[in-house]
């Protein structure tokens, strides 16, 4: 397969992505692979958060206190804004895998559903990091 | 030449392999995941006893390993398809094998730094 423009190809090409108007289905797409990247690297902050808190009394004391500052809150909500984001569109993939809501009009109540949960929960996390 | 390397990075062998490990794991990820928001949630102000008592547990160490594990395979898949999908030869040129694999190495990496970490955390302390 070749995915380089052919020369005598004179037909317009718009990939100006600035301009494109991208339904809801889009979005809850693109969000629930950026969310993926997130969390990818995010699992270290975590993993280190784990490792820490589990060494010793004083390590569960040191991490609770790295909770107490604004940036480390900042930081770990918005992984877990992610792991939230990517787990409810991943439940929804697998609904869809099971037949559920694949007609183009389930599709946009599909991701109008993914926005409605993760906000909600996205909001339960901050509350409960805070 | 691009569709064949990027068909021998991906995880399983083919495609509807990728597919159902992608699925599995996204199982075992969400069930561990809640799992511990349950947790989370029905012990707020949790002690370091009660914290450390969890990951003592037989039970609560082959979860976590298998929720490891899970995330090294969904990763590996996710980030496959996301770099062979954005990392082509349409927006990179040339570079764009090279780019790919390089990214995906890094990947690689840090989908194997996790999984020794994490048994290191589960069993090396």
């Amino acid at each position: 397969m070749n995915w380089l423009p052919v020369k005598d190809d004179n037909r317009p090409v718009n990939l100006d992505l600035t301009k494109f108007h991208f339904p809801l289905p889009a979005i809850t797409s693109i969000l629930h692979r950026i969310s993926g990247v997130l969390i990818f690297f995010g699992t270290a902050v975590l993993m280190w958060l784990l490792a820490e808190s589990l060494t010793s009394e004083e390590g569960f004391q040191r991490v609770g206190e790295w909770l107490q500052s604004p940036i480390v809150k900042l930081i770990v909500w918005g992984i877990l804004s992610g792991l939230l984001y990517h787990l409810i569109a991943g439940l929804r993939h697998l609904l869809m895998d099971a037949g559920i809501g694949e007609t183009l009009e389930g599709g946009r109540r599909g991701a109008m559903l993914i926005i409605v949960f993760s906000v909600i929960s996205i909001l339960i996390a901050g509350v409960w990091v805070w | 030449m691009v569709s064949r390397v990027s068909g021998a990075t991906n995880l399983g062998r083919n495609g509807l392999h990728d597919w159902v490990i992608q699925r599995f794991s996204a199982i075992v990820l969400a069930v561990y995941t809640l799992g511990l928001l349950g947790w989370f949630s029905v012990n707020p102000d949790f002690s370091y006893g009660a914290w450390r008592g969890l990951f003592d547990a037989t039970w609560m160490k082959i979860a976590t390993l298998a929720a490891i594990i899970s995330l090294c395979a969904h990763a590996w898949i996710g980030m496959w398809t996301i770099a062979t999908d954005y990392l082509t030869s349409l927006a990179l040129g040339k570079a764009a094998t090279f780019v790919r694999l390089l990214f995906q190495a890094g990947c690689v990496v840090l989908i194997f730094t996790y999984l020794v970490w994490g048994v290191q955390i589960l069993w090396g302390l």
